[in-house]
């Protein structure tokens, strides 16, 4: 039994009053350690993917066992405790919170576990140095540059220490010398252990990846 | 890094925003606290002065009068078994529960004596209490007595309203002696009376210490002397016509006072002059009303201005609230977020709101009273119920907001631009 398995899952969306299909009975088996380059054209259904496994998105069919959790079972807001417990989102446009400094926006998965302030910013500060900005981390994000900012994003997704990363494009806003850096840290991060699960339409990053999941329609093409 | 710092930086770094919210409660916080401010510093002074105005108990003999039609001639108010007042009596009333409500009591023996041979009112009156009773009486300055005199006709024939200006009557309060005089207008002018006259009655002498400007009452008729002074010389020692008796009736029970005298003096037949106690105090109710519409309608337009403010506020911070939902924050966290901004604002406005009211009303007070010193000082309870407000009708307006923000779908609000 993988980290991650997808039972025939399939969501549908209502657009115009048609029902279109985003996924179909889509059926994988993701191990704890592995790297997967989920690739495809716009529309094909890899945001779904990450948002159904990201625990953001309820499939219409099927089910989704991380760790042996059926995860869209989980009782009231037991699916954001998995969120915070198994994942670690890092986003295409970075999605840092303005007003918050750099350390701040780290810190922010940790400002809801109990635990003394001290040690959140020891947490910090220590993924901070990981990704070598930790001399920046009084910063406002909008004083960094992209790459820097993606740092600081995937920063954040480390920082309570989650099995699973999530990267949407995670170099679709940086030049290629960032991007390249940015693959390395994954695959750094990756090397350590952690299951990267990375949506892109960059061939290049797709080498990094032990994997490459190709999507079509919606559904997988082996 | 806990909930509370996203709560301030968020205020702190998008102060715009912030100081908008803070306005749109510190306004109806302010409009509030001045009015109640205003309406307390009125009441009392309202009070004060009404209740020092004039009397609105009047205490005379119980008596069984019958009008009497004998032979087609109408004998009115033929008296029969009349039980005077006393001098006694006063003590009596001093000793009732409400004594301390009791502002003034003004003993008078009334009786008719001869004035330099001419049959007059005399009023034997304690003239202290008297005046502070009657601070309306002024006393003509020979000045302007003579021109009193000659306005009534001016030389087109017509009568003149123009009003002589004489000095408060209260000023003589500590000066006036037994021998002394004060002289109603018509009285005076009747008696053809002057300040300084001498004046017999019966045997004694007195002399005229003032002559009382107009009144339109009956006091214009009468001419007033001391108490006890009138009771020797009339041979009526410690007999009383009437008492008048003032009750601060800002807050105390006319009815009960009146019981209570009514109690003491069984004798007597107490009577309030209700009705123009409560007129005084209809008038006051008459603002309190109007203050409490106006602070009402400024408070739900503040409220409105944080509840459109706050709903704002959660649409376009959309995406963030997907980036806390995608980090596996709670419902009830975003929720928390939001009120506790809420929260702050409110305390702040409070705060600020109950100094801006204090210093409104303190600039506003000379407005509406004639008084020169600002008589209105810090209250806790006051501040404290302004912030109090303050948080609650900010937490209110922003329940809905921060449900939705909680509520929102989190793939969809990371999809929001």
């Amino acid at each position: 039994m993988g980290l991650i398995e997808f039972k025939a899952v399939s969501k549908y969306y209502e657009s115009a009053g048609e029902r279109v299909a985003a996924l179909k009975d889509l059926n994988l088996n993701i191990e704890a350690g592995e790297f997967i380059a989920v690739m495809g054209p716009s529309g094909s259904g890899k945001s779904t993917l990450l948002n159904i496994l990201g625990g953001l998105s309820h499939p219409s069919v099927g089910e989704i066992r991380v760790d042996g959790i059926d995860i869209y079972r989980l009782k009231g807001e037991k699916l954001a405790d998995y969120r915070r417990e198994y994942i670690g989102f890092v986003f295409q446009s970075f999605h840092l919170i303005p007003y918050l400094t750099i350390l701040e926006n780290v810190m922010l998965p940790l400002a809801i576990i109990p635990c003394r302030n001290g040690d959140r910013r020891e947490m910090a500060v220590q993924v901070l140095e990981k990704v070598r900005l930790a001399e920046k981390s009084r910063r406002l994000p909008n004083q960094l540059s992209g790459g820097e900012q993606e740092r600081v994003a995937i920063a954040r997704a480390l920082v309570n220490n989650p099995p699973i990363i999530l990267a949407d494009e995670p170099t679709g806003n940086l030049d290629s010398a960032t991007g390249k850096e940015i693959m390395g840290l994954l695959s750094e991060l990756n090397s350590e252990g952690q299951t990267v699960i990375m949506v892109t339409h960059n061939p290049e990053n797709a080498r990094f990846a032990h994997r490459i999941v190709q999507l079509k329609d919606g559904e997988v093409q082996e | 890094m806990r909930l509370h710092n996203i709560s301030i930086n968020n205020l702190r770094r998008r102060k715009g925003k912030a100081i908008f919210l803070i306005i749109g409660l510190l306004i109806g916080v302010t409009t509030v606290v001045t009015l109640i401010t205003l309406t307390r510093a009125m009441e009392e002074d309202i009070g004060k002065k009404l209740d020092e105005l004039g009397a609105n108990i009047i205490i005379i003999p119980r008596s069984h009068d019958l009008a009497l039609n004998y032979g087609g001639l109408q004998f009115s108010g033929v008296a029969l078994d009349v039980k005077p007042l006393h001098q006694s009596d006063l003590s009596k009333i001093r000793s009732i529960k409400n004594n301390e409500n009791l502002s003034i009591v003004a003993p008078k023996l009334i009786t008719s004596a001869k004035i330099n041979g001419n049959e007059a009112l005399l009023v034997g009156a304690n003239f202290r209490e008297e005046l502070r009773l009657k601070k309306w009486w002024k006393v003509l300055t020979p000045d302007s007595e003579r021109k009193s005199i000659s306005d009534r006709r001016g030389s087109d024939g017509m009568k003149h309203v123009q009003s002589p200006q004489g000095t408060s009557a209260y000023l003589l309060r500590n000066s006036l002696t037994e021998k002394d005089l004060l002289v109603g207008s018509a009285a005076a002018h009747h008696l053809n009376l002057h300040e300084g006259t001498s004046v017999d009655i019966q045997g004694q002498t007195f002399q005229v210490r003032g002559i009382l400007e107009e009144t339109g009452s009956q006091d214009d008729a009468l001419i007033f002397a001391d108490l006890s002074k009138v009771q020797r010389t009339l041979g009526k020692e410690g007999q009383l016509s009437l008492i008048e008796v003032a009750a601060l009736c800002n807050s105390c029970p006319i009815d009960e006072i009146v019981k209570q005298i009514s109690e003491v003096l069984p004798g007597a037949k107490v009577t309030a002059i209700k009705q123009a106690v409560e007129s005084r105090m209809e008038t006051l109710r008459h603002f309190k009303r109007f203050s409490v519409g106006i602070s009402a309608v400024v408070l739900l337009i503040g409220s409105l201005i944080v509840f459109t403010t706050m709903m704002a506020s959660v649409n376009e911070r959309t995406r963030e609230i997907g980036i806390f939902r995608a980090m596996g924050f709670r419902k009830g966290h975003i929720t928390q977020v939001i009120l506790l901004e809420a929260f702050l604002i409110g305390l702040l406005a409070g705060a600020m709101g109950y100094l801006a009211g204090v210093g409104s009303s303190r600039l506003a007070l000379p407005f509406f009273l004639q008084v020169q010193e600002s008589k209105i000082g810090w209250d806790l309870v006051m501040a404290l119920s302004a912030v109090g407000i303050s948080v609650a009708l900010g937490l209110t307006a922003s329940i809905y907001p921060a449900l939705r923000a909680a509520r929102m779908d989190p793939a969809e609000s990371l999809r929001a631009i």
